[in-house]
């Protein structure tokens, strides 16, 4: 797994529950207690030990815990670029979403070894506002992250949207997406130009 | 443009390219694309002469329609005239009969320059244009370049640190043999003068046969600290091993002073030294070479001050000797052997 992956959950950990409690994780999963490095990739048996110790020392089912690092990856300050690059993916909720599917190709844009799950829109027949996504990827769950991320971008665009994991059918998970209102709030500024831009 | 207008209606140009002018046969900007518009902001383009709205760069020599007319299709560079001198990549094509052309512009390289000067969202590019993908790409790009940047700097101090570690005795927290020869060979190498003085303790087997090795240990901590004291900040203190120790000393080429220096830190080394209730003693002898910048290899120096702690030893140890230095001067605290608090077992004195 892409060292990115498994410092996005150290992150996570840490940011939210404190560095104390990533060391007890760490030491639970046998991983490295000084953290991940971004750039290095790593045998992916270490992060199923890190979700694992995830679920036994934050005494949470599997799934929040999933859902909640999808929350934390584009909702916390520390991880503010993550969410400006998905903002790139559309100017609307709806346009966002419907850009899922290129997701793995603009990140393998920025980092060529990243894997990330593939995603497919599907349109649901005659409701304008419906439609799935499948998350096909060789480890169930990250349909959770994806929900916990879904969640956070609506809120972020100012969307009113219900979104509902439909569970593992097979070779695929499902999220259903229901947009009741594309834009019933502000939501958060988002410009083109970045911190990076700026002189 | 929800109907069949054709992209001869001006609603249509601008969904397609909403960076274009519209220039009349005499010169004026009949209309400007939407972007272009937010671009001029409170000075609209629209009826002003389109030389004194945009400068054009290269191909060098373009000041009007005819010149303009003759690099039809051809790539252009210009740049916005007002406060904002935003750069522009161009291309001119004949819009009519009459000599009216349709000058097309996109940012190109000067890209964010202009999305940070007129705050641009996506919706004032086409659809079609590559740029947002581009900021993508340079956005993702400076985050990977920083994730990068800060491994370096990780990377980097732990070299620093393990560097640190390779050229320390961790006992006594002075430099070791490698540290020495590192710093040796840099003086000969860089042709600088210094001074070496090689200090050996005695009575230090005593110390640790007697007293442990723990009492050892302690003793050869003050000894370092002594060593400290009695030299400067720019001075290499290493132990070679054992209760041998080397002082390298930059610049200091007076024997007398160098003898001088080693005599205080024998008397140093001979005030008794408490652990766990007991009194350790020891003594040291000093050997010192001095090099007069690049005269002699490190090989050699390091022989001469062998050399003569050789002679200190021989002369009765609490001595120190200068290479060279045919006198030897009497032993530290009277006669040696006697003052000494611990005889010495091999009797040379």
């Amino acid at each position: 797994m892409h060292g990115l992956v498994n410092r996005a959950i150290q992150c996570f950990v840490r940011d939210t529950y404190g560095a104390a409690t990533w060391e007890a994780l760490a030491r639970e999963g046998d991983l490295p207690l000084a953290g991940f490095e971004a750039m290095f990739v790593y045998d992916d048996a270490v992060t199923d030990r890190m979700l694992d110790a995830a679920v036994s020392v934050l005494g949470r089912p599997r799934d929040t815990v999933l859902e909640d690092l999808g929350t934390y990856l584009v909702s916390h300050p520390n991880v503010e670029t993550l969410r400006r690059l998905l903002r790139f993916g559309g100017e609307t909720f709806e346009e966002f979403v419907e850009s899922l599917d290129d997701l793995p190709r603009r990140a393998a844009l920025a980092l060529p070894e990243l894997d990330l799950p593939a995603l497919e829109v599907v349109p649901e027949d005659g409701r304008d506002t419906e439609l799935r996504v499948a998350c096909r990827w060789p480890r169930a769950g990250f349909g959770h992250v994806l929900v916990g991320m879904l969640r956070t971008l609506a809120d972020d665009y100012g969307a009113l949207v219900l979104l509902d994991h439909e569970g593992w059918d097979g070779d695929a998970e499902w999220i259903r997406i229901t947009v009741m209102s594309g834009a019933f709030s502000t939501g958060r500024p988002f410009r083109l130009a970045g911190s990076w831009a700026l002189p | 443009m929800t109907r069949a207008a054709g992209v001869t209606d001006a609603a249509g140009f601008d969904v397609l390219m909403p960076m274009h002018l519209r220039v009349g046969a005499d010169g004026r900007v009949i209309h400007a694309g939407p972007t272009l518009r937010r671009i001029a902001g409170d000075r609209p383009v629209a009826g002003r002469a389109l030389f004194d709205v945009v400068e054009f760069r290269r191909p060098r020599g373009i000041a009007d329609m005819a010149g303009l007319w003759r690099r039809a299709g051809q790539p252009l560079v210009l740049h916005w005239r007002g406060p904002c001198r935003t750069q522009f990549k161009g291309v001119a094509v004949p819009a009519d009969r009459e000599g009216g052309l349709i000058l097309n512009l996109s940012f190109g390289i000067a890209l964010v320059d202009a999305i940070r000067d007129h705050d641009l969202k996506a919706g004032d590019f086409a659809p079609t244009d590559l740029a947002v993908e581009m900021l993508y790409v340079l956005e993702a790009k400076a985050t990977i370049l920083d994730e990068w940047r800060k491994l370096n700097g990780r990377l980097h101090s732990a070299r620093l640190a393990a560097e640190a570690q390779a050229y320390t005795d961790t006992l006594t927290g002075l430099g070791n043999r490698r540290a020495m020869d590192h710093v040796l060979e840099r003086l000969v190498a860089d042709g600088q003068a210094f001074g070496l003085v090689h200090l050996d303790l005695d009575f230090f087997k005593a110390v640790n046969d007697t007293l442990g090795h723990a009492a050892g240990d302690h003793v050869l901590q003050v000894a370092a600290q002594a060593m400290s004291d009695v030299t400067r900040a720019e001075d290499t203190l290493v132990r070679a091993g054992g209760d041998e120790f080397l002082l390298i000393l930059p610049g200091q080429v007076d024997g007398a002073r160098l003898r001088d220096l080693s005599e205080r830190l024998i008397a140093r080394l001979q005030q008794p030294i408490p652990f766990a209730g007991e009194m350790c003693r020891i003594s040291g002898s000093a050997g010192i070479a001095v090099s007069h910048g690049g005269d002699m290899t490190v090989p050699v120096i390091l022989a001469r001050a062998d050399e003569a702690l050789y002679a200190a030893k021989a002369a009765g140890r609490g001595r120190a000797v200068v290479y060279g230095d045919r006198r030897v001067a009497p032993a530290m605290a009277g006669a040696a052997g006697q003052a000494l608090p611990r005889p010495d077992p091999a009797g040379t004195a």
